[in-house]
């Protein structure tokens, strides 16, 4: 699915991620863990694509495909998707309007045919009932008055329609009580399937709980310093982040 | 010079002007030329035109079309569906055969001025320049516009709803600009006049279609009395030969509403000045605008609006979108006159640059000499958020669309302004065939929205 080597990006022309190595199978589901500052969210928005976050050396090769040079629409198109850790608030766009666009410009790039009104908002419901979200939030503009749960449970609606292969949830937990988590949690567990991989972003264990990795990295100092099963997770939950830290800290 | 050429043209005495041959019409001309001789063209020394200079007017000779011109022959005229009645002029002459003054009802009365000053001439004396008279609380900027306005005055409309009459569907103005090979001028002249407890909307467009350089000089005065709600729109989208010059004065009566819309799409200068008063307690004014500019395109939004009477409110937005090395000036003042007590006051500019060679000049002011009143201003300028474009694309929408959605975005809610839905649809319209490649359908938006 995804094969991540020796990669190294600047941000700024300071360099985050120096020499990043990472392979996830399809169907795994990875949590990088690691203390502020250690490159968490600049891998993320490597990953998509964003400008600004320069790939300077290594390769990132997704379904046998090199990603660095293509433009964060093309990728989601190929199946990458990002949930950002604060998704973006859009006034005067309803939601339903910005989903089908989304969906619509990805069948497009796909070559395949444009799903029409109704059949869009057939689909579309269909989400949203498995999610247990209000049709309301359909309605109103992205992102627009939203609470901190409701946002994220609208990043995991977009996961929903755009079926992406490789999802990456950047923080997905960051500013969620235990209710909302678990909604959230449940959402993305859906989702799980033999052809799909996750990487879950996270600083604390506690959505690990739900959302069960079958690896997890600790992420410090720009690339991957220690690797192990779930039981890592319950461990630097104990002990923290300090034997990574290093000059970073 | 161009600011004589306007008045020596050869068709001075040559063609009729509409009610020439009245007496007191033919003084207001004469005043009105004299004025405009003194005073010439305004030019940057005068504070309010300090960011604007009418450039295009410069050593080229504006003429009104003869009498005897055809205007050209037009088949589509743009104009916005369901509208009870439309007056079209083309390059400032009257098209009858374009125009339909439909079926309007008792006690309302919708024409062109020309039509007005032989019908009733004593009515149009009565209430021409009432409103944008040469009182002491006028400045001195748009003088000079309006003088050669009242000297020239060929064409316009007068809109007259009796007390309590009300009109259920917008009526519409259509000027449209263009097909001409020698530089053209026309000066519209609007009476506007809602009494007592009656309610009107109006749309006026101002549209410029294939090549020719023209100048519009547009004088519009609204009265609007006591309790009445009177909505005024306009759509600016003259082509890319146009100097447009609007001069605008409102005065809003004891609890009446007076709402309005500017957007302003097109013309290679544009300048509207608004005069705006709030002399009844209880008035209320809201003046909102868009601008969307290209090219080479100059846009200026020039207004003052006076809380002159205690307990009024206004509220002002205006959201433009700058490209390539289009200018816009934003020059927009409250005042508050003394003892004008609990005057609600807000004014909001926000303009989004979409290129690094575009410029806003953004100067809200406000002038308070009362001491109870609630009164705020802003201005920001700025470029697309990188990170909700990102987030777009993040999701598969190409670029362009995009942007086109953040645009749309950005002027949602300056357009939400708009009261009237048949008319607020047309402009988002208007502003979605505006925006590049417009890839997605219209339709889909207005469904969703």
């Amino acid at each position: 699915m995804l094969e991540i080597k020796d990669l190294h990006a600047t941000v700024g022309g300071t360099e985050i991620l120096k020499g990043l190595s990472l392979t996830v199978l399809p169907g795994e589901v990875h949590a990088i863990m690691g203390p502020n500052g250690s490159g968490k969210s600049t891998l993320s928005y490597v990953l998509a694509g964003r400008e600004g976050y320069e790939v300077t050396g290594g390769r990132i090769i997704y379904m046998g495909e090199d990603l660095t040079n293509l433009e964060p629409e093309e990728r989601a198109a190929k199946g990458v998707f990002l949930a950002f850790q604060y998704p973006v608030e859009i006034p005067g766009v309803p939601n339903s309007t910005f989903l089908n666009e989304a969906v619509n410009a990805v069948r497009r790039y796909r070559g395949e045919t444009e799903l029409d009104k109704i059949q869009f908002i057939k689909m579309l419901r269909a989400k949203t009932k498995e999610l247990g979200m209000s049709d309301e939030m359909l309605k109103r503009a992205v992102n627009v008055g939203f609470s901190g749960g409701e946002k994220k449970r609208n990043e995991v609606l977009q996961m929903a329609v755009l079926e992406p292969k490789l999802s990456i949830l950047d923080e997905t937990d960051s500013g969620l009580d235990i209710d909302a988590l678990k909604i959230v949690a449940d959402g993305i567990n859906a989702m799980r399937s033999p052809e799909r991989s996750s990487i879950v972003i996270t600083h604390y264990q506690r959505l690990l709980e739900y959302i069960v990795p079958d690896k997890v990295h600790v992420l410090a100092q720009g690339r991957i310093q220690r690797t192990g099963g779930k039981e890592l997770a319950m461990e630097l939950e104990e002990t923290g982040y300090a034997e990574f830290a290093g000059e970073a800290a | 010079m161009a600011s004589v050429s306007f008045l020596e043209g050869p068709l001075i005495g040559g063609r009729q002007l509409p009610g020439g041959g009245l007496g007191w019409l033919d003084a207001r001309r004469e005043a009105g030329a004299r004025r405009f001789t003194e005073l010439g063209l305004p030019t940057q020394k005068l504070e309010s035109w300090k960011y604007t200079r009418l450039r295009p007017l410069d050593g080229t000779c504006y003429q009104p079309v003869a009498a005897s011109d055809d205007t050209p022959r037009i088949d589509a005229v743009p104009g916005i569906a369901g509208t009870q009645a439309r007056i079209v002029f083309v390059n400032g002459r009257l098209r009858d055969d374009l125009s339909n003054l439909g079926d309007l009802p008792e006690g309302v009365r919708f024409m062109p001025l020309e039509t007005m000053l032989r019908d009733d001439p004593e009515w149009v004396e009565a209430h021409l320049g009432t409103v944008a008279g040469d009182g002491p609380d006028r400045g001195e900027s748009d003088q000079a516009m309006l003088a050669l306005n009242e000297a020239m005055m060929d064409s316009g409309f007068v809109l007259h709803v009796a007390r309590g009459v009300r009109l259920s569907k917008p009526v519409e103005v259509v000027y449209l600009g263009g097909f001409n090979d020698d530089a053209i001028a026309y000066f519209p002249r609007n009476l506007i006049v809602l009494e007592q407890g009656a309610q009107a909307t109006l749309v006026k467009h101002h549209v410029g279609q294939g090549v020719g350089a023209y100048f519009a000089n547009a004088v519009t005065e609204i009265s609007v009395g006591d309790g009445a709600i009177f909505r005024h729109y306009k759509i600016q989208a003259e082509s890319i030969h146009a100097t447009h010059v609007t001069t605008l004065h409102t005065r809003i009566g004891r609890d009446a509403t007076y709402e309005a819309f500017a957007l302003s799409i097109g013309g290679l200068l544009s300048r509207t000045e608004t005069s705006i008063t709030l002399a009844g307690e209880g008035a209320h004014c809201g003046y909102h605008g868009a601008y969307m500019m290209r090219g080479n395109e100059h846009c200026d939004n020039t207004s003052v609006i006076d809380m002159a009477v205690p307990h009024t409110s206004c509220k002002q937005v205006f959201k433009g979108v700058l490209d390539d090395e289009a200018r816009a000036v934003f020059q927009g003042k409250i005042h508050v006159a003394r003892n004008a007590q609990k005057a609600d006051g807000r004014m909001l500019n926000k303009t989004l640059l979409l290129s690094n060679r575009a410029e806003i000049d953004s100067k809200p002011e406000l002038e308070i000499y009362a001491d109870d009143v609630q009164c705020a201003h802003g201005a920001t300028s700025g470029q697309l958020d990188t990170t909700a474009l990102f987030y777009l694309r993040s999701r598969g929408i190409p670029e362009a669309l995009a942007r086109n959605m953040l645009v749309q975005s950005f002027l949602g809610d300056a357009l939400d302004e708009i009261s009237d839905e048949t008319v607020r649809e047309a402009f988002l319209d208007r502003v979605i065939h505006w925006l590049p490649a417009h890839c997605y359908l219209a339709g889909e938006w207005k469904e969703s929205a």
